[in-house]
């Protein structure tokens, strides 16, 4: 490009910038075939690139655009219909000016880009409803004096009566008649606004306002709000410049370079303690930081800008594929770091198109399911839980488990007696693997089994995470979290013990205060919980999750938090503010602990760590409990009570139940933090040493151990002492109120029942945590007195 | 004769250097925030000019007790593979030039953590120099046990 004029370069980014609009508003004039505005804007963007062209002498990009200016002056003016095949010409001449555009960045030169043939396709178009007419073959361009519009009649497109009529302004740019505007505010009547113009062609030489503020015929607050809309508004066009990105990094930069030495300056004013110059040192201080802010903030862009080429795709796709597509956008404005916009893009266009191609059906087999003819594919951005998620959701026939558990057997991802333990999200996730492709045949969109993991790989690069949910019959749902990096967010900064952390505000619901009085700490069993209205609220202790040294109960605070659609408690010291902080990513060394979704920097320069609200739920046991909790209400609710509640879990091939009361809590631990203590297995648990039995071993029913990374566990805990009873899963909760129940005979059990259809051991548990700990239940008494 | 320039620094009276193109710059701070949780060789996390770095804690790398970061501490910023992560130690020293010929693989009788961390041994007037394996002094989850 070097040795191309600025006034080239602006021309080209300008007009790639029409192209984009021109792309979206002609797919959106297929919809509303009908609409003047949206043909008048249209045909307002090519005029003004080929009006452009003919100045800077590109005489094949202006021919091209004047070729589709001609066709759409002729929709313009209603001489022919828009029809999807007008729509597609003119689709394909705009990618036709884009590759000339192209050309010319690159090489400088137009000449290498074969325009004829959408020429062809454009006269083609024209004629095709009135048959008339010679399509004439284009002649060589002429020298580029030639090229300007003057001689343009003898380009070769035939027909020309309007090109170079440029559309009238919309009325909206010109300036509306103060009376007018006080009339439609309601500010004054219609019969005084007319005798005022009256009076004023009569020779009243004041000004309409005046006449009528004169008269009391309207407030003057009134005239001055109509004056100040009158003055047109700054478009965007004038209230936004172009900023070089390069340039945007490198003032970055100087910010930081300058919060440094301000931090230093700051340091030095404080030793010397003079109050004039530590006050102005503290000025330069906030100046900085705003300084700061505001550059970081230029780099935010709406995700729009990489959604606006999507329409244009699913039209394309389903086109060609005899699919019906309408694309639905919500959140477009949420706002994300450039850089995480362009690693963003290809991944999304990605999923859109496999959405397409596979995820919706044809309209016969929407029909034959029930389902309309159009398919809709929905493209949804917004905030959660401290990151942005963007999802692609269709309508369509959902993923097939089956197929897709199949296939990753077949491939050798999967081992055939995993499948029937697995999650049947982790099984869907198997499409994320490279080389993985249920798609029946391939297509030249996808099928190849390229593109999920590349889709994968590319978030998983920036730090974010792919996951995707998926109902048969109704839709799939592709999700991409991306993480906080660079993005900003409202935060609301916490104190714990000597330290300060972030909390990102949309995780937040509530904050209470906890005088110990009024609102109070209490304990289940130990558990630390919160009656919020009514319903107990399970607390989480910041200072225990971090290790710190646990505090009192007393003065302090609950951030009443929501993750995961969970809702828990975290007991911090103090709650400062809330403040807009920029997301730093976090090193990658520290990403393992799971505990931080990035680190920003505070106001007063330091680091601040932003804390991860779903792990830390997570890490504190609460998903699990939550969960059981759930599975325990609803079997409740299922049930009318009286019988006896059992967890059934699976041993091996048996099923073993264990009456729910006597279940503390169920974990799952990773199978690396099981230890030996003498020829025991044991796990350190909250601060204790947590005995293992594992049922199989106990009831004998040694079979082939299932190798996952964690082991499920029953948790039994009385008088502060707690076993763990290690199952290969957990299956249900069932209520058991059968008849068919025989007494055990084996060791271990107190007997056998039916439960849901099937025969079901009843667990001895007191046998079994005797098994895990001989000594449980003789020292509970003393613990007991202890404690009392 | 093949020379390289080293940047050289003090840990615990000891000299140690790591070449001077893997440094991105050399600075004293004094304010870390903590990162719970972490390994213990993380010693906190900085900010430089609006990038947080992390101090990885040579002492604790070295299997020493970690430094208590009260007061400005010196921060050898080394460039990474595509993040900086800084070094806490003690002193900086001088930029030297070494030719290969005083170099020797580390003595025998260096065991311990801090064998795991040298690659050479640098023989400088009156002192030694040990060279320091980048990666391998930046990697805080390597056991120090």
């Amino acid at each position: 490009m070097e040795d191309l004029g600025e006034i080239v370069g602006e021309f080209l980014m300008e007009s790639h910038e029409n192209l984009d609009q021109i792309d979206r508003d002609l797919v959106s004039l297929e919809q509303e075939p009908n609409s003047r505005d949206l043909i008048s804007r249209i045909f307002r963007a090519i005029h003004t690139i080929k009006g452009t062209s003919g100045f800077l002498a590109f005489s094949r990009l202006e021919k091209l655009a004047h070729g589709g200016e001609s066709l759409l002056s002729r929709l313009r003016d209603g001489v022919q219909p828009v029809t999807p095949e007008t729509i597609t010409v003119l689709l394909v001449t705009i990618d036709g000016v884009r590759a000339l555009l192209s050309s010319i960045e690159e090489k400088g030169t137009e000449d290498e880009v074969d325009i004829d043939s959408i020429l062809v396709k454009v006269n083609a178009q024209m004629n095709a409803p009135t048959a008339a007419a010679p399509a004439a073959a284009p002649a060589a361009a002429p020298a580029a004096a030639e090229a300007a519009p003057a001689p343009e009649g003898e380009a070769p497109v035939q027909l020309d009566e309007t090109p170079k009529r440029v559309a009238p302004e919309p009325v909206a740019e010109q300036r509306q008649p103060l009376g007018q505007i006080l009339v439609e505010a309601g500010a004054a009547q219609p019969v005084d606004v007319s005798s005022a113009l009256q009076q004023q062609i009569e020779g009243d030489e004041r000004k309409l306002g005046t006449i009528l503020l004169e008269e009391g015929k309207t407030q003057p607050a009134a005239v001055s709000e109509a004056l100040q809309a009158q003055t047109p508004k700054r478009s965007i066009a004038d209230s936004a410049i172009r900023v070089d990105v390069d340039l945007l990094d490198t003032l970055l930069n100087m910010v930081g370079e300058l919060v440094l030495a301000r931090n230093q300056l700051v340091r030095g004013v404080m030793e010397i303690g003079d109050a004039t110059l530590v006050r102005s040192a503290q000025r330069l201080g906030m100046i900085t930081s705003e300084l700061q802010a505001g550059i970081m903030k230029t780099r935010m862009q709406p995700i729009e800008h990489i959604w606006s080429k999507l329409p244009r795709v699913v039209r394309d796709l389903s086109n060609s594929l005899g699919k019906q597509v309408e694309l639905v956008m919500q959140g477009k404005d949420t706002e994300l770091d450039r850089s995480l916009l362009e690693a963003v893009k290809d991944p999304l266009t990605h999923l859109v198109r496999n959405a397409v191609d596979h995820g919706i059906e044809d309209p016969e087999r929407r029909t034959a399911s029930g389902k309309g003819p159009v398919g809709t594919l929905t493209l949804r951005a917004y905030h959660e839980g401290g990151h942005v998620a963007v999802e692609v959701a269709d309508d369509g026939a959902g993923l097939d488990v089956d197929r897709i558990a199949q296939k990753a057997v077949e491939k050798g991802l999967l081992r055939p007696e995993q499948v029937p333990n697995m999650d049947k999200r982790d099984i869907m996730a198997m499409v994320f693997q490279p080389g993985f492709s249920t798609a029946a045949k391939v297509t030249n969109v996808s099928g190849r089994g390229v593109g999920m993991d590349v889709v994968k790989t590319n978030i998983e690069n920036i730090g974010g995470a792919v996951s995707v949910d998926s109902t048969p019959g109704e839709g799939t749902v592709w999700r991409l979290t991306i993480p906080l990096t660079l993005a900003i967010i409202q935060a609301l900064t916490v104190d714990c013990g000597d330290q300060r952390y972030v909390v990102p505000q949309v995780a937040v619901l509530e904050l209470v205060f906890i005088d110990g009085n009024t609102t109070k700490v209490e304990y289940a069993s130990g558990a630390p919980v919160y009656r919020l209205r009514g319903k107990l609220l399970p607390l989480v202790r910041l200072d225990r999750a971090l290790g710190f040294e646990v505090g009192g109960d007393q003065g302090v605070y609950i951030m009443v938090l929501q993750a995961d659609g969970r809702r828990f408690g975290l007991v911090v010291d103090r709650v400062l503010n809330t403040e807009e902080v920029v997301v730093k990513a976090l090193n990658t060394r520290l990403k393992d602990i799971g505990l931080y979704a990035g680190a920003t920097i505070l106001g007063d320069g330091k680091v601040g760590l932003i804390l991860d609200v779903s792990s830390l739920a997570r890490r504190s046991h609460l998903a699990v409990d939550s969960e059981r909790e759930n599975v325990v209400a609803n079997s409740r609710a299922a049930a009318g009570g009286g019988t006896e509640r059992l967890l059934v879990t699976a041993v091996g091939e048996r099923r073993v139940a264990i009456p729910l009361d006597t279940v503390t809590r169920l974990e799952e631990f990773p199978r690396d933090r099981l230890e030996h203590a003498g020829s025991r297995e044991v796990v350190q648990y909250r601060g204790q040493i947590l005995p293992l039995v594992r049922l199989s071993h106990l009831l004998g029913a040694y079979g082939e151990e299932i190798e996952g990374d964690t082991v499920s566990v029953v948790v039994y805990s009385e008088g502060g002492k707690s076993v763990a009873l290690v199952v290969d899963r957990i299956v249900d909760i069932a209520e058991n109120s059968t008849t068919a129940r025989r007494d055990a005979e084996e060791d271990g059990l107190v007997g056998t029942a039916v439960i849901q259809q099937r025969v079901t051991e009843l667990l001895d548990v007191r046998r079994a945590i005797l098994a895990a700990d001989p000594n449980f239940y003789n020292d509970t008494m003393d613990d007991m007195l202890v404690e009392a | 004769m093949a020379s390289r320039q080293f940047a050289t620094f003090e840990v615990a009276g000891q000299l140690f250097g790591v070449e001077v193109h893997t440094v991105q710059e050399v600075l004293s701070y004094n304010e870390y925030t903590p990162v719970p949780l972490a390994p213990a060789a993380v010693g906190g996390l900085f900010n430089l000019r609006g990038q947080v770095i992390a101090a990885v804690d040579l002492r604790v790398q070295l299997g020493l007790v970690r430094q208590a970061l009260k007061g400005p501490v010196m921060n050898v910023i080394l460039r990474g593979d595509g993040e900086p992560v800084s070094l806490l130690v003690d002193k900086i020293g001088e930029v030297v030039d070494l030719e290969d010929e005083t170099f020797e693989p580390p003595p025998d009788t260096l065991s311990g953590p801090t064998r795991e961390l040298v690659v050479g041994t640098f023989k400088l007037d009156g002192r030694l120099m040990l060279a320091l394996d980048v990666n391998q002094a930046v990697d805080t989850y390597r056991a120090t046990t």
